[in-house]
């Protein structure tokens, strides 16, 4: 296996953006309404949920773990969410963030707490959570979903508004919130000691360990932070489609997983950027947007998308990548049989 | 003399071979007492044909999930790799005449599913050994890709009208077995033969043990992965048949419940979540117990979520077993036990 390694994480982001670019190009010239304002800002809209999950994701995946609770999770936080504002009489934007990130962290430190304490494989452990927490959420609610959400949290709020000759224009509050919500992972990735930590122990735990980085405690942040941008993407999926439906995000977290992964984010962690995540979830979008427009049909989407990550990862896998997990494993005293 | 092993780490505990059959079959008896106590309509016979009629599908996609976990890997595209390969017969025996398809068709047909399970499986070990990615990534994309085919090609709707016979082959019973029991206990059987007495199994054992170091001990690991991940891939093939048969239909997403359930017999038949070490013979009885709970709520009438939502909670629960055993909150139990067998083998 050559050294992929000089393959180094500028060119994954590069590569992303000429593909970017070559599919905006592509599109512009074959449809007419790909290259305008409305479509565009409707393609980010829509894109800001599944980028606030990204981020929040890839801080778990560069820690070394894996949960595809989060959206489910997420679905939780904004049933929770909703009975606490409403008990509360009604609430405002502050008290919203602050009950849906709250939520989401308790969410996040659940699977922390099973994962670090009992020293189970992440991805048995949110397979589990996902169950529990899907399947007790369907159970206790009935699948009923809420309509009647406080005022504050169903207007719309459009950051910038104008007419152009193709409709109306308009970037929505979630847009923002993504911007907050990916510079402080940007942050706390970049900027910070934990970060470095985070880094470190998805890169090698028993070397992080002996270094004398916190385990548990980098395990609790990482996936209480996945819980918090969780829940605040639910606060926005909310806000953006005006309900609150149980099952509204299940099956989000295969997509952004895969968009993530699709940005550089490798399984078994040490690496990822927030910028090559961004990309990817763009990627995928655009991906969407480009067939619909194109008229393909959407059950095709799936599929592509599938075989563009599979193709991604033939070609650009790191070869010393490790199976997950394999490097927990004691040495042990082989018996001759 | 395998029990002298000198290694006192906690893990010593997995040459008590008897042990844990033992420990599993008094756990399906007191699952089995706990029903009947629950529910008086549970010890009957037609309980128990049931759970003989639908154990074969969950087990035939354990099966498919245990080699890929004895390796250290994992493959959580099981499901929906059966749905392809049933696909793929639905598509033989139309093109051969539909409800009226000859024997030869339905044989051609359960070829082309175990070709396009095993495709699928090779495809995914291939990328696996040769990119040294995560196969939890790879099979998911491959899940993502397959889930996506298969929407594609039937828009989400049912595809039936399969000649009698195929009705038969999932609905019928042979010595008064129902025929897809003996299905699964043949390819048991078969897995049992691989994984004890193969190169291949050797290798599978060694590789989710320690892959550099049976690299490095001439084992080709590359060849051994592709394998392993075809194998599991045929089995998910062998499933697709069965489910095809016995719901005499076939539908993109059907089975996705059994993900769970197949990774929760594994590790309640202790396979080591971190590979290397699993047997077939401790996972068939967890899967017979496994689909006992499930007739048993079933029967109770439990809600289809709340049944979910205990699958985890009960998954959970059998991991912090494990880490309790392995922390060695039983040991004093242990010890005594080893030392005990100890002194029959020598």
């Amino acid at each position: 296996m050559p050294d992929l390694r000089k393959w180094g994480i500028g060119s994954i982001e590069a590569l992303l953006i000429l593909v970017i670019a070559a599919m905006v190009v592509g599109l512009g010239a074959t449809t007419s309404t790909f290259l305008t304002l409305p479509n565009l800002f409707d393609l980010l809209n829509q894109s800001a949920v599944n980028i606030i999950f990204a981020a929040g994701l890839l801080v778990v995946l560069i820690a070394g773990g894996i949960d595809i609770s989060f959206a489910v999770g997420a679905s939780v936080v904004q049933y929770l969410s909703a009975l606490t504002v409403m008990r509360l009489g009604g609430g405002d934007w502050a008290l919203g963030f602050l009950v849906a990130a709250g939520f989401g962290c308790l969410l996040g430190a659940i699977n922390a707490t099973i994962i670090y304490h009992f020293r189970i494989v992440s991805i048995v452990v949110t397979i589990a959570t996902f169950n529990v927490f899907f399947g007790g959420l369907m159970f206790l609610t009935g699948g009923v979903s809420i309509y009647d959400l406080p005022d504050w949290w169903m207007n719309r709020v459009s950051l910038v508004s104008f007419k152009t000759s193709s409709g109306v224009a308009e970037l929505a509050l979630p847009v923002a919130v993504m911007a907050v919500m990916v510079v402080a992972t940007w942050f706390l990735l970049r900027r910070t000691t934990i970060g470095r930590q985070l880094y470190a122990m998805g890169d090698n735990p028993e070397a992080a360990r002996r270094v004398g980085v916190n385990m548990g405690a980098m395990h609790y942040v990482a996936f209480g932070w996945l819980g918090m941008m969780a829940g605040i993407a639910g606060l926005m999926q909310a806000h953006y489609v005006q309900e609150v439906v149980p099952n509204a995000l299940y099956g989000r977290e295969l997509d952004v997983l895969a968009a993530v992964v699709l940005g550089g984010a490798r399984l078994g962690g040490g690496r990822g950027t927030i910028l090559g995540a961004i990309l990817g979830v763009l990627l995928t979008a655009i991906t969407a947007n480009g067939l619909n427009l194109l008229g393909i049909s959407p059950y095709a989407f799936k599929m592509i998308i599938g075989a563009i990550i599979l193709i991604a990862i033939t070609l650009s896998s790191d070869g010393l990548a490790k199976l997950v997990g394999s490097r927990f494993t004691l040495p042990r005293a082989k018996v001759s049989s | 003399m395998k029990n002298s092993s000198p290694d006192r780490s906690v893990r010593s505990v997995v040459p008590l071979v008897q042990a844990d059959v033992v420990g599993l079959l008094g756990f399906l008896a007191m699952v089995i007492v706990a029903m009947s106590f629950a529910s008086d309509r549970f010890l009957t016979t037609g309980t128990f044909v049931s759970v003989a009629f639908q154990l074969p599908e969950l087990g035939l996609f354990t099966l498919a999930m245990l080699m890929p976990l004895i390796s250290g890997g994992f493959n959580l595209a099981v499901t929906f790799t059966a749905n392809i390969a049933g696909l793929a017969m639905a598509w033989v025996l139309h093109s051969q005449g539909g409800a009226d398809a000859g024997a030869g068709a339905i044989v051609l047909g359960t070829c082309a599913a175990l070709a396009t399970g095993a495709a699928a499986g090779w495809i995914m070990g291939a990328i696996i050994a040769r990119t040294g990615a995560s196969p939890i990534l790879v099979s998911l994309s491959m899940m993502i890709f397959l889930r996506g085919l298969g929407e594609f090609l039937t828009h989400g709707g049912d595809i039936s009208g399969f000649p009698p016979f195929v009705l038969k082959l999932g609905n019928g019973l042979m010595l008064g077995v129902p025929v897809p029991l003996w299905i699964f206990a043949g390819c048991a059987a078969l897995w049992h033969v691989v994984m004890t007495r193969s190169r291949l199994g050797f290798a599978t054992r060694m590789i989710g043990s320690n892959s550099e170091a049976t690299r490095y001990s001439g084992i080709d690991t590359r060849r051994a992965v592709t394998r392993i991940y075809m194998l599991s891939g045929l089995m998910c093939g062998v499933a697709g048949v069965v489910m095809l048969a016995s719901f005499n239909s076939v539908r993109v997403g059907h089975g996705e419940a059994f993900l769970l359930i197949a990774v929760l017999a594994c590790f309640l038949g202790r396979v080591d979540p971190f590979g290397g070490f699993g047997r077939v013979v401790p996972v068939v009885i967890a899967l017979v117990i496994l689909q006992v709970i499930a007739s048993g709520l079933n029967l109770l009438g439990a809600n289809q979520h709340l049944a979910t939502a205990l699958w985890g909670v009960f998954l959970l629960a059998v991991m912090f077993l494990r880490w309790a055993w392995a922390r060695g909150y039983f040991q004093s139990l242990v010890r005594r036990r080893a030392t005990a067998t100890g002194g029959v083998t020598q």
